[in-house]
C-alpha cells in the first residue's frame, strides 16, 4: 500500500508580495498586498493612505470658495464634476437659482471631462493589457479637450473654475466653435479605439469572463458609475437625479448585465458616444446672459446637513455637509466613487491570474488620490 | 586579391591564402579566429544600435509620433547616447542576491546569442560556421538563453524577477518545441541540415513558395513561435512591464541591463534572419519562373543585400506584433503552444513527409 499522506512541495506555499506603492499598473500610489498561489491570486488586501492629505479636516478650516479648490485635488480627472457637486450644494442650501448659461455650460464641462477622463482610462487600460499604442491613440484625443479647457480657464488639470453661483469668469469667445471641431473629429477617431483594440482576439480573451460582478454585489459594494453599470446597476446620477441640464438633453444610461471586464470596457466606449450625442445637443443652445449670480464675498450656510450628489466619469460623487451657520463647514465628507469601488477588488480578483488582476483594477478605473483625500 | 560582392568565397579564400603564406597553420588558425570574431563583435553591436533605433522609430510611426529626431540626423545618435549612459551607470547589486550567478545571467544570455549568429549564412561564401548539422546547433544555443533568464531571476532575490523568470522558463521550453518542429518541416524538404544546402536548395524558388501549403504554414508558426521564444510583445510576458514591473531584469543597471536589452534584439534579427534563410531563400534573389529580364535584374542585386532585405522585412512585422497586440496571459500563452501550434504542426510534418515521398513538391 502506498502512504496517502504524500507531502508535495510547496503546494501549500504561498508568496506574499507587494505591488505597489510604486508599480506601473496600480496608476499611482497604491499598495496591493497580494496573496499568490503561483501565479494565481489567493487574495488582494489594497492599502491605501498614501497621499492622504486630509482634504477633509481641511475643508473644516475653509470656506466654502476655497473648498472648491480642494475638491480638484480629489479625483484629477473629474476637476469639473467635482467642482460642480460642491457648488451645486452651496446653491441648493441657499436656494439660489443659477442662471441658464451656466446650467449649459456646466453640463458641456461635464460631458467634456467625461471624455478626456474616458479617453485617458482606454490610454491606460490597453497598457495594462500589453497594448502599448493605445496610449498614444488616447492622449492624442484627450490633448484636444484639454486645449479647450486650457483656452477657457488658463488651466488643463485642476480648473476650480465651476464656483458656487456660476463660473469664475466668461468661457473663451472660440469656446463654441472649438467643441464644435472636435465632435466631428472626435466621432472619426473613436472607431478606431475599436479597431485597434475592442475587436482585438486577445483582448476579448483576457477581458471576457474576468473579474465577475453581479448586479446584486455591485450594490452591496456601492460600485457606481460605469463599473456598477457594467452588472446592470442602474446609477447614473445624471438619470435619476438631474442636475444642471441633464434634465433636458434626451441619452441614454449605458446597461451591461455581464459584469465582467468586458462589460465595463464596453459601458465607457458607448459612454463617449452617448457624451459626444450630449454635447452635439447642447453646444448650439448656450444661452446668453450673466456667467454668475452675484454672490456674497463670505458665504454662509443656514444650520442644517446637506447632500449633494453628481455623476462624474467614475461614479456617485457625493458631498455631505453639516453647517452651523459660520462660514465654515462644521464636517465634511465626500463619498467618492473611487473608495467604493476599490475594495471590491479582493472579491473580484480571487482566483484569477496576476495578470487578470492587473486588467481588472484597470477596468475599475480608478484614481488613487480620490480614494485617499 | 580578387573582390566580388556577389561571391566572397574567392575573397575570403585569398586572405586565407595570403596568411598560410606568411606564418605557420597554428597561427593562421589563430588569427582567422580573432578576425572572425572581431568582426562579429562589431557587426553584433552595430546591429544591436541599429535594431534599437529602428524600434523607436517603428513604434513612432505606429504611435503616431516622430520618435527620435534630435541627436544627430534623423536621431541616428541616440541610441549610443542611451548606449553611454547606460556604460556609465552603477553596477548596483541588490542585497541579498546571489553575486556570481547574479553577475553571469547577462553574459549567459548574451553569448548564446553571438554563438548563433556566427552560423548563419550572410551571402555566397559569408558563412563563419558552416556545421552539416548546422540548424540544429542554432537551435541548440539559442535555447541556452533561458538558462541566463532563470538564473537571473532565481538570483535577483526579487519575487518580481522570479516570476518572471519562471514564465519566461514555461513560455520558452514549449515554443521551442515548434521552432523545432517548423524548421524540420523545411529540413524534410531541403534534405539537410546544413544552412548552406538548405540556402542552396533554394535556388529555384523558395521553400514557402514551392512547399505549398504546408510550407507556408510551417512559415507562420516559426514567425509566432518564434516571437514568443524571442520574448517579444504579444508573448513577453517574462518581462510585462504593467504586471511584473520589469521581469527577471528588474534588479539590474547600467551595462548588464544592456546586456539583457541586446540580447533581445540580436534574438529577434535571429529569428527573423533563420526565418529568411529556412523559408524566404536567404540570399537567394527572388525569381519568377521563366521572366528573364526580370531574373536578371534581381540577379544584380548583391546576395547580401537580399539577405538583409528579407531580414528586416520580417523584423518590421515582429516589430508591428509588438505595436499592436494587448499581451497574453500565461495559460492563454501555454494553451496557444501546447492546444493549438504543436497539433497542427505535427499534422503539417506527416503532410510533408508524404508530400516529399511522393516527390508532389517542386
Amino acid at each position: 500500500m502506498v502512504e496517502k499522506s504524500e507531502v508535495i512541495l510547496g503546494e501549500n506555499e504561498h508568496l506574499r508580495i507587494n505591488m505597489g506603492p510604486q508599480h506601473p499598473s496600480t496608476h499611482g500610489v497604491l499598495r496591493f498586498e497580494l496573496d499568490l498561489r503561483g501565479e494565481i491570486v489567493d487574495q488582494v488586501i489594497p492599502h491605501c493612505g498614501y497621499i492622504h492629505r486630509g482634504i477633509e479636516k481641511m475643508s473644516e478650516a475653509n470656506t466654502y470658495q476655497q473648498i472648491i479648490h480642494l475638491t480638484d485635488r480629489m479625483d484629477y480627472l473629474s476637476a469639473h464634476q467635482n467642482n460642480e457637486a460642491m457648488s451645486l450644494l452651496v446653491e441648493k442650501a441657499l436656494g439660489i437659482e443659477v442662471p441658464e448659461r451656466v446650467k449649459v455650460i456646466r453640463t458641456i464641462l461635464s460631458e467634456l471631462s467625461r471624455l478626456q477622463s474616458h479617453e485617458l482610462w482606454w490610454a491606460a487600460f490597453g497598457m495594462d493589457l500589453g497594448a502599448l499604442t493605445t496610449f498614444f491613440y488616447g492622449l492624442r484625443d484627450r490633448e484636444r479637450i484639454l486645449d479647450i479647457f486650457e483656452e477657457s480657464f488658463g488651466s488643463r488639470l485642476l480648473h476650480s473654475y465651476i464656483c458656487p453661483g456660476g463660473l469664475m469668469n466668461d468661457v473663451h469667445p472660440n469656446f463654441k466653435s472649438r467643441i464644435k471641431e472636435f465632435i466631428p473629429y472626435f466621432r472619426k477617431k473613436l472607431p478606431e479605439y475599436d479597431q485597434l483594440l475592442t475587436g482585438n482576439i486577445i483582448f476579448m480573451e483576457r477581458s471576457k469572463n474576468i473579474g465577475l460582478l453581479t448586479r446584486e454585489e455591485a450594490i452591496a459594494f456601492g460600485i457606481t458609475g460605469p463599473s456598477g453599470r457594467g452588472s446592470g446597476f442602474s446609477c447614473d446620477v445624471r438619470k435619476h437625479e438631474p442636475y444642471s441640464a441633464y434634465d433636458r438633453v434626451d441619452f441614454k444610461e449605458i446597461l451591461y448585465t455581464e459584469g465582467d471586464t468586458y462589460a465595463r470596457y464596453r459601458v465607457r466606449i458607448d459612454e463617449m458616444w452617448e457624451s459626444l450625442r450630449i454635447l452635439e445637443q447642447l453646444v448650439d443652445q448656450i444661452p446668453d446672459g450673466d456667467y454668475t449670480v452675484k454672490m456674497k464675498p463670505i458665504i454662509k450656510l443656514p444650520e442644517g446637513e446637506y447632500y449633494q450628489r453628481v455623476e462624474t466619469a467614475r461614479g456617485e460623487l457625493g458631498v455631505y455637509v453639516v453647517s452651523t451657520g459660520d462660514k465654515y463647514p462644521e464636517r465634511i465628507h465626500f463619498r467618492t466613487p473611487n473608495f467604493s469601488n476599490l475594495f471590491v477588488i479582493d472579491k473580484l480578483a480571487r482566483g484569477h491570474k496576476i495578470a487578470d488582476l492587473v486588467a481588472i483594477s484597470g477596468s475599475l478605473d480608478l484614481v488613487i488620490p480620490d480614494i485617499d483625500r | 586579391m580578387k573582390f566580388s560582392i556577389y561571391d566572397f568565397s574567392s575573397f575570403t579564400q585569398s586572405i586565407h591564402e595570403l596568411l598560410t603564406g606568411v606564418m605557420s597553420p597554428t597561427w593562421v588558425f589563430i588569427t582567422e579566429l580573432a578576425i572572425v570574431g572581431l568582426i562579429f563583435l562589431l557587426f553584433y553591436a552595430v546591429l544591436g544600435l541599429f535594431l534599437v533605433y529602428l524600434e523607436r522609430r517603428v513604434c513612432a510611426f505606429i504611435q503616431n509620433r516622430l520618435g527620435p529626431n534630435r541627436v544627430g540626423p534623423q536621431g541616428i545618435f541616440q541610441t549610443i547616447a542611451d548606449l553611454i549612459k547606460l556604460l556609465f551607470k552603477e553596477l548596483f547589486v541588490v542585497k541579498n542576491a546571489d553575486k556570481f550567478l547574479f553577475n553571469l545571467a547577462p553574459f549567459v544570455v548574451i553569448i548564446a546569442s553571438l554563438m548563433a549568429i556566427g552560423a548563419l549564412p550572410y551571402a555566397k561564401g559569408l558563412q563563419a560556421l558552416d556545421f552539416n548539422i548546422g540548424l540544429f546547433y542554432i537551435i541548440a544555443v539559442t535555447s541556452l538563453g533561458v538558462v541566463g533568464i532563470l538564473l537571473a531571476g532565481w538570483s535577483s532575490n526579487s519575487k518580481y524577477s522570479l516570476l518572471g523568470a519562471m514564465r519566461s522558463g514555461a513560455q520558452i521550453i514549449s515554443y521551442e518545441l515548434s521552432v523545432g518542429l517548423s524548421l524540420l518541416a523545411i529540413i524534410i524538404f531541403a534534405g539537410s541540415m546544413q544552412l548552406s544546402v538548405i540556402v542552396e536548395s533554394q535556388a529555384n524558388g523558395w521553400w514557402i513558395f514551392k512547399g505549398h501549403i504546408p510550407a507556408f504554414i510551417a512559415f507562420v508558426i516559426f514567425l509566432i513561435a518564434a516571437t514568443a521564444e524571442t520574448n517579444r510583445g504579444p508573448f513577453d510576458l517574462a518581462e510585462a512591464e504593467s504586471e511584473l514591473t520589469a521581469g527577471f531584469h528588474t534588479e539590474y543597471t547600467g551595462i548588464r541591463f544592456a546586456f539583457f536589452f541586446l540580447a533581445e534584439y540580436m534574438n529577434m534579427f535571429l529569428a527573423a534572419a533563420l526565418a529568411t534563410t529556412v523559408f524566404l531563400g536567404g540570399w537567394m534573389p527572388l525569381h519568377f519562373g521563366n521572366f528573364e529580364t526580370f531574373n536578371r535584374i534581381m540577379d544584380f542585386v548583391p546576395p547580401i543585400v537580399w539577405f538583409f532585405g528579407k531580414t528586416f522585412v520580417v523584423i518590421y512585422i515582429i516589430m508591428l506584433f509588438k505595436w499592436t497586440f494587448p499581451r497574453l496571459r500565461i495559460d492563454q500563452l501555454l494553451t496557444l503552444e501546447w492546444k493549438y501550434l504543436l497539433p497542427i504542426n505535427l499534422v503539417n510534418i506527416v503532410l510533408i513527409a508524404f508530400l516529399v515521398l511522393m516527390g508532389w513538391h517542386f
